[in-house]
């Protein structure tokens, strides 16, 4: 086995456990319909996405929501991952079967990304109909569902720390949709003016850089730009590196 | 206590501190195949610490630990292959199904034979009946039960268990010493209890921890017989002087005390823990006695006797 292999070792066993979980319980089912009618709302609400009024057979409507939707529910989604772990004392047991903190980490974390990805593509009605009603760009779709998959990916690193860093569920929330707002803030406009108009044009333009938003935009368009790939990537790998040494500090508390 | 099995466990110099507590103080012991080693002592004497260091959960400050020749801070993962381990309160994942969660262990541990070793734990530890139940739904000596399973289902040469009976009502408890009883043979078992009941019943070798350091290594039997009043016998006079039999009993050499109790009652301890009955019978003589009994060494009281001089 290669020494990265091994690093990881366990991880489907932890995978397969914490998908099936999602399903084992009603919260997965109550989160892909939150899910669905808080994303399906916002794409035809004549205050956000006015799908409707627009007439265009795109999807921007929705996929230009999904983060904001995500900033509350991808925190639920990892809450319960170590957290709950912790409360109950079954870290123990886990962590001294021959499964690695890091592969137990990653397994976690894919199997969250899986619960994800598949609310996400209970979207598919949303494709049907603009395919259905015009002729769509599939570059633009496609792009679109990755790039709601990398950002699900980032904020769930995030919320997978927060986890990791509080037994308590609840504050393992409340902690991640706070980082997450302040991850999405970065990008708001206002933001990016007033850190302009105080530290300079340098300093805005390095804080722009660090925006969720504006890469997210950027890959929506239809355009997989390297930079935004790697920013996403990046981001995520450096949350789930951060995660694993918080949970090396806190396991044993 | 067998000296001649395979050394399965090594520890040497295992230290171990939480801030300014030492929790575990330089300890040093092996366990061999065929032992059942008991770790006795009273709660945060740092039982359930070193044993959390042996399975590789927590890493020593000091000191090194070898399972099955392996050293656990250089491959925990191998050491993890060889040992089943059941923590404290037997935690579980509690929305699974007791078969689910036992394929995940299965699964984790990457057993080949994945439905038989499942079904003859189930069978070991009598779960069969329960086996589609979830775990939240199941009373603690089920749940207990399925704990020791998880941690019996690759068969393993070391088991670690800590304080596997805490918490049961009597029968359960009985129904786990039982099985503990029965896995014995051809592995090595250390297990931590306060109840010293148990580490009679269950182990042939106990040691007595307190703040860290191991005070005792020995057998049960012989921390039974070094127990104080360890073979005292005691008996009613029912026609005679009660005082007279318990001075004349005084004077031989062999005997610690010779008291009187209420209603005529007379108690003599040896003075070496050797059974001494015959030479009391002989010195009561002519009187007439009654309610004849001699009593076994309390664990408890030498258990007391041991801890309260660190303690002090």
């Amino acid at each position: 086995m290669s020494g990265l292999a091994r690093r990881f070792t366990g991880f489907r066993a932890v995978l397969r456990r914490e998908f099936h979980g999602y399903f084992a319980s009603p919260l997965g089912y109550i989160f892909i319909v939150i899910f669905l009618i808080a994303s399906g709302y916002l794409m035809v609400s004549r205050d956000f996405g006015r799908f409707l009024e627009l007439r265009e057979a795109n999807l921007d409507a929705l996929f230009s929501y999904l983060p904001w939707i995500f900033v509350v529910l991808v925190p639920a989604v990892a809450m319960r991952l170590w957290a709950e772990e912790r409360r109950s004392g079954t870290v123990e047991l886990l962590l001294t079967l021959p499964i690695t903190l890091e592969g137990s980490y990653l397994g976690k974390f894919l199997a969250g990304w899986a619960f994800l990805a598949v609310s996400v593509f209970l979207t598919w009605p949303a494709v049907f109909q603009v395919a259905r009603l015009g002729d769509p760009d599939w570059g633009a779709i496609f792009a679109s569902y990755v790039a709601t998959l990398l950002a699900a990916a980032v904020l769930l690193a995030i919320g997978l720390l927060f986890s990791a860093l509080s037994k308590n569920q609840v504050v393992a929330f409340i902690l991640a949709v706070a980082a997450s707002v302040g991850f999405l803030l970065i990008g708001v406009p206002q933001t990016q003016e007033f850190v302009g108009k105080w530290f300079g044009g340098y300093v805005e333009r390095v804080v722009s850089s660090l925006s969720l938003l504006d890469h997210f935009e950027a890959l929506t368009r239809g355009l997989l730009q390297l930079n935004s790939l790697l920013f996403f990537v990046l981001f995520t790998v450096g949350w789930l590196v951060c995660g694993m040494l918080v949970l090396g500090q806190t396991k044993t508390n | 206590m067998s000296e001649d099995g395979e050394v399965l466990i090594a520890v040497s110099d295992l230290t171990k501190h939480y801030g300014a507590i030492r929790a575990v103080d330089g300890i040093s012991f092996e366990v061999r195949r065929g032992d059942v080693l008991g770790f006795l002592g009273p709660n945060g004497a740092g039982k359930t610490t070193a044993m959390k260091m042996i399975t590789g959960f927590l890493e020593p400050d000091r000191g090194s630990i070898a399972v099955a020749g392996i050293d656990v801070a250089a491959d925990r993962l191998a050491v993890s292959r060889r040992i089943g381990y059941l923590p404290e309160d037997a935690p579980a994942y509690g929305e699974m199904t007791v078969e689910a969660f036992l394929r995940f262990i299965a699964e984790a541990r990457e057993l080949e034979a994945a439905d038989e070793a499942i079904e003859a734990v189930l069978g070991t530890a009598h779960l069969g009946s329960v086996r589609g139940q979830t775990i939240e739904t199941l009373s603690k000596g089920y749940k207990r039960r399925v704990g020791l399973a998880q941690a019996l289902i690759h068969d393993p040469d070391v088991l670690i268990l800590d304080e596997p009976t805490d918490g049961l009502d009597p029968n359960q408890k009985a129904v786990v010493q039982d099985l503990i009883s029965s896995l014995s043979s051809d592995r090595c078992i250390v297990l931590s209890t306060h109840i010293l009941d148990e580490a009679e019943r269950v182990c042939n070798r106990a040691v007595i921890l307190s703040e860290g350091r191991i005070l005792v290594d020995s057998t049960p039997e012989d921390l039974v017989s070094q127990a104080p009043g360890h073979n005292a016998v005691r008996f009613r006079v029912t026609e005679g002087d009660a005082e007279e039999v318990a001075a004349r009993l005084a004077e031989a050499e062999w005997c610690a005390s010779a008291r009187v109790l209420p209603s005529d009652v007379v108690e003599v301890e040896p003075r070496d823990g050797e059974n001494r009955l015959n030479d009391v019978l002989a010195a009561i003589g002519e009187h007439r006695v009654a309610d004849v009994r001699v009593r076994e060494g309390r664990l408890d009281e030498l258990f007391r006797d041991v801890t309260r001089g660190v303690a002090a």
